[in-house]
């Protein structure tokens, strides 16, 4: 077959022009300014601006939110994806695929739903104020129950991203775990070990490479997402991928824009190496 | 089998990656004749019958088919077909489509097409299989599907790559017998490479036993298993045993301390050689009867007869394999002879 | 402990469908505020068709999605193959830069090409927006195509060919019908990819063209609109056919023939596109 070999040419030739070069244009960009004469100049300007408190204190949000959003979905999904591999359920199959269809709505229709619910009038507050007046007619009761004012708070963006990501949490966990040779756990059991001893020592240590491309699969989209924080976070709450966007689209500061995507890379780079130093082996667990 | 010679390889040379895989092979096959290429893993014989098949180009040397040069015409201008080690059967077509294949790019009527088909699936004992499809067949039947779609091309040579390399012991030794019968039948020149050489003994008419991309020996299975060529040959073909010895002079060679009539000359005085001998001909016999003396270190029940390791114990610490149909203890001494005849005597060095 | 696993996996399920189920419960109700049932209505659907920005956006999101895939299906299949049949360090070297659409943040993708576009002068708008599309959807058509290749009998182009066929018709009759299968996923994963994207267009875009997701947003930044949750509805229940049929026809199609010696197919269909759209 390899005379086939010219049929990745096209391809080849596409990635130079849409995937080489442009990343070169980043980099370019950010360690470039233009002169008052309008000469280029080499320059490292655009990266020192970021050490300046505000932009770093943008970034250490932006990785705290991911960091609560992560632990949260690993929280929420470690124990859902256990159990749906577990002999509770018969069909599975479907549920995992209800546990997956939400990702297929569009991800601005489903950041939006929270709005609604969130708002000062939204469905949440108006279901409590229902009760209150249900409560008062019927039982003849004075309720007061809290209302939730979290629009545009912290709070709103780490739901949003929990809602949006949790799937990609129980995916990776589920399908693990699902494959785990049931005959590891009877033998743990045979060998006179308890419930929590058999997690401890077998399930829990190989469920690990799940829960690892869990860990990545949520970490990376929320740590760079700038619509969720968009939507639910108004805009005080401003993320890393705001800022950028702000660059591009406000400031016209290409250069600091340029810049602050290259840190965003390294960042994605270094918690990707990270990851897997300790998956050693990718064990499959990924969506792939 | 006559004696035309309807391919013949001339120093054909080829390499992977600076690594030579062939070093100037020759050989010729003759119409009707059951060649087997037979060698450990990485020998060459693959790449010799892909050669020939034309999926590998030759880097060096001359491929003729019937006196032509054929090494510049692509595989499917060739009159021979392959089958393949995996069978690489079509998974999206059923068995009928599998074997139709190349008749339909041939453009033959579909009536034709149909009996041709029909008179292969009967050869190969699977009538009736025609709709199925290949993945619901098993391994034995898979095979059988592969020989009937290169049979049906009515190809001059027929390869074949370890055709039942993935079969069980039982149905292979059956395969190996029916394949026998279909190459006698069609009277077609088969090319079998096999690293099995149980299986080159029983099908083979010419068997070329090859090392490290050279050829070591060709012949019968008759002369290749009793007269082999070198150390490499002997101790691929069935087991030997393998032991230094000297050449004292014409029909004498001193091994294991003793010295033993043999039937070769033709060595300087005294020159180094390698004894070969055959565990079947070494005769046990009581102590006082035996050419040798050794203690019997291990007996195990093979079936057909008992393999004993024997250590000489006139020699330099020799374990020799030994078959026979009768049991010694276990740490007994016994007495072992050989027939001059049994002893094979190989040059040194050529071990290969 | 069995009743208290269920009731987990209820609550957990309660969250995830919760914000839908009231989208499409509100994209009924007569009165635009959200607290309140004040009746059934289909008014929000006929305002949302009569809409023309949306409508234009929905013409533009479609026409972009199955035009940026077919195009990608086509350039990554025949890449794919081309890659497969490389020496090593090339192949290598291919499909590392493939991965890099994938693993880079869209943000990051989304401005890099917004600087390749406006540095060779290309107006922001359709065709810099299809480009984009393509861009990002090849390398998932050829992550789908090359494992059907690995798996493939790498004798089976060689059989063809022995058989007499061309090394067209061997393409044509033999490798084409074996990596369909890869083909088909990574048509559609391009297609849902495509259709969803929000953060590479909205940097690739310009002119008044815009796709669904951007407009969704401008909506969803004014504030809440009952339009929007018709659209919410409408997407959803269509997103829902789609998986039943293509799940029902997956599913057919893996009882018929099931390669044997081989991982049961996970079905990747289902398994969304991973966290491109974000």
């Amino acid at each position: 077959m390899k005379q086939y070999r010219w049929l990745a040419y096209p391809y080849a030739v596409w990635m130079i022009i849409f995937i080489v070069v442009p990343l070169m244009l980043v980099l370019f960009f950010s360690v470039t300014a233009k002169a008052p004469d309008g000469s280029i100049v080499l320059t490292l300007e655009n990266f020192k601006k970021f050490w300046e408190p505000m932009y770093i204190n943008v970034l250490i949000r932006s990785v705290l939110l991911a960091v609560y959003s992560t632990v949260i979905c690993l929280v929420l999904g470690y124990p859902l994806a256990l159990i749906l591999a577990g002999r509770d359920f018969k069909r599975k199959n479907i549920l995992v695929m209800l546990a997956v269809i939400p990702m297929w709505m569009n991800f601005l229709l489903r950041t939006y739903s929270w709005m609604t619910l969130l708002e000062k009038n939204g469905t949440i507050n108006a279901f409590f104020g229902t009760l209150e007046r249900l409560a008062a007619t019927y039982l003849n009761m004075e309720l007061t129950l809290p209302r939730v004012n979290i629009l545009y708070t912290e709070t709103a963006v780490i739901l949003g991203m929990v809602y949006n990501f949790l799937p990609f949490m129980i995916l990776p966990i589920y399908s693990v775990v699902s494959k785990l040779d049931r005959s590891l756990i009877e033998a743990a059991q045979d060998l006179g070990g308890n419930n929590l001893v058999v997690f401890k020592r077998v399930i829990f240590p190989l469920s690990l490479p799940g829960v690892l491309s869990g860990i990545t699969m949520v970490f990376m989209p929320a740590v760079t997402t700038f619509v969720i924080s968009r939507l639910l976070g108004g805009a005080q709450f401003m993320l890393i991928g705001n800022l950028i966007e702000r660059q591009f689209l406000f400031s016209n500061d290409w250069g600091f824009g340029s810049a602050l995507s290259i840190i965003m890379l390294l960042l994605i780079l270094l918690s990707m190496g990270f990851m897997s130093r300790y998956e050693k082996e990718n064990s499959g667990g990924g969506l792939w | 089998m006559n004696n035309e010679i309807i391919l013949r390889l001339v120093n054909i040379s080829k390499a992977f990656d600076g690594t030579k895989a062939l070093d100037n092979i020759n050989l010729y096959i003759r119409r009707n004749e059951f060649v087997t290429l037979l060698g450990p893993s990485g020998c060459g014989k693959t790449t010799t019958l892909r050669i020939i098949g034309g999926f590998e180009e030759a880097d060096e040397g001359d491929l003729l088919f019937e006196g032509q040069r054929i090494n510049d015409l692509p595989a499917y201008k060739r009159k021979v077909n392959t089958v393949f080690q995996r069978y690489a059967l079509f998974p999206h077509m059923n068995v009928f489509e599998n074997i139709a294949f190349g008749l339909k790019i041939k453009k033959m009527d579909k009536r034709v097409i149909e009996e041709k088909v029909n008179n292969m699936l009967r050869l190969v004992n699977l009538e009736g299989f025609s709709k199925r499809s290949v993945d619901s067949l098993s391994g034995g039947q898979q095979q059988r599907v592969a020989i009937a779609r290169a049979l049906v091309n009515e190809p001059e040579v027929l390869l074949l790559d370890e055709p039942l390399g993935a079969l069980d012991l039982k149905l292979r030794k059956e395969m190996q017998l029916e394949l026998k019968k279909i190459q006698k039948s069609l009277g077609i020149t088969f090319i079998y490479v096999t690293h099995d050489q149980e299986e080159a003994l029983t099908m083979s008419d010419t068997i070329v036993v090859m090392n490290n991309g050279r050829i070591q020996q060709i012949g019968t299975p008759q002369d290749i298993y009793n007269e082999p060529k070198n150390a490499f040959v002997a101790d691929f073909i069935g087991e030997s045993n393998i032991i230094d010895g000297t050449m004292n002079e014409d029909y004498k060679v001193t091994f294991l301390g003793r010295q033993f009539d043999c039937v070769d000359k033709g060595f300087m005085p005294n020159e180094p050689v390698d004894v070969v001998v055959r565990p079947e001909d070494i005769k046990v016999r009581p102590q006082s009867e035996g050419m040798l003396v050794g203690k019997v270190i291990s007996v195990t029940f093979k079936g057909v007869h008992y393999e004993m390791k024997i250590e000489g114990l006139n020699g330099a610490g020799y374990v020799l394999t030994v078959h026979s149909t009768l049991m010694a203890e276990e740490g007994s001494v016994v007495g072992l002879s050989i027939d001059p005849f049994d002893i094979h005597i190989m040059k040194k060095g050529l071990k290969a | 402990m069995r009743f208290l696993r269920r009731s987990y996996v209820f609550l957990v399920f309660l969250f995830l469908y919760a914000p839908i189920i009231i989208l499409i419960v509100y994209s009924f109700n007569a009165s635009k505020s959200r607290g309140h049932w004040t009746g059934f209505t289909l008014q929000w659907y006929r305002e949302l068709f009569k809409d023309r920005q949306i409508m234009n956006s929905l013409y533009n999101t479609i026409a972009i999605a199955l035009l940026a895939s077919l195009i990608a299906t086509i350039v990554g299949t025949a890449a794919s193959i081309g890659i497969f049949n490389m020496k090593r360090v090339k192949r290598e070297i291919m499909l590392n830069i493939n991965y890099i659409p994938v693993l880079n943040p869209d943000i990051v993708t989304g401005i890099s090409l917004m600087l390749l576009f406006s540095s060779i002068k290309l107006p922001l708008g359709f065709t810099s927006l299809l480009l984009a599309h393509v861009t990002f959807n090849i390398p998932y058509v050829v992550l789908s195509v090359m494992p059907k290749l690995k798996q493939m009998n790498k004798h089976l182009y060689e059989a063809a060919l022995d058989l007499g066929a061309t090394p067209f018709y061997a393409f044509k009759k033999v490798i084409l019908p074996e990596i369909m299968p890869g083909v088909i996923t990574g048509f559609l994963l391009a297609l849902t990819l495509s259709f969803d994207d929000f953060v590479i267009s909205f940097f690739t875009t310009g002119n008044g063209v815009s796709n669904l997701s951007i407009t969704v947003e401008s909506l969803a930044r004014r504030g809440i609109s009952p339009k929007l949750n018709a659209l919410s509805t409408i997407m959803f229940v269509s997103v829902l056919l789609l998986l039943i049929i293509v799940n029902i026809r997956t599913s057919k199609d893996e009882n018929e023939r099931r390669p044997k010696n081989e991982k049961s197919y996970q079905g990747n269909v289902f398994v969304s596109p991973s966290s491109h759209d974000i």
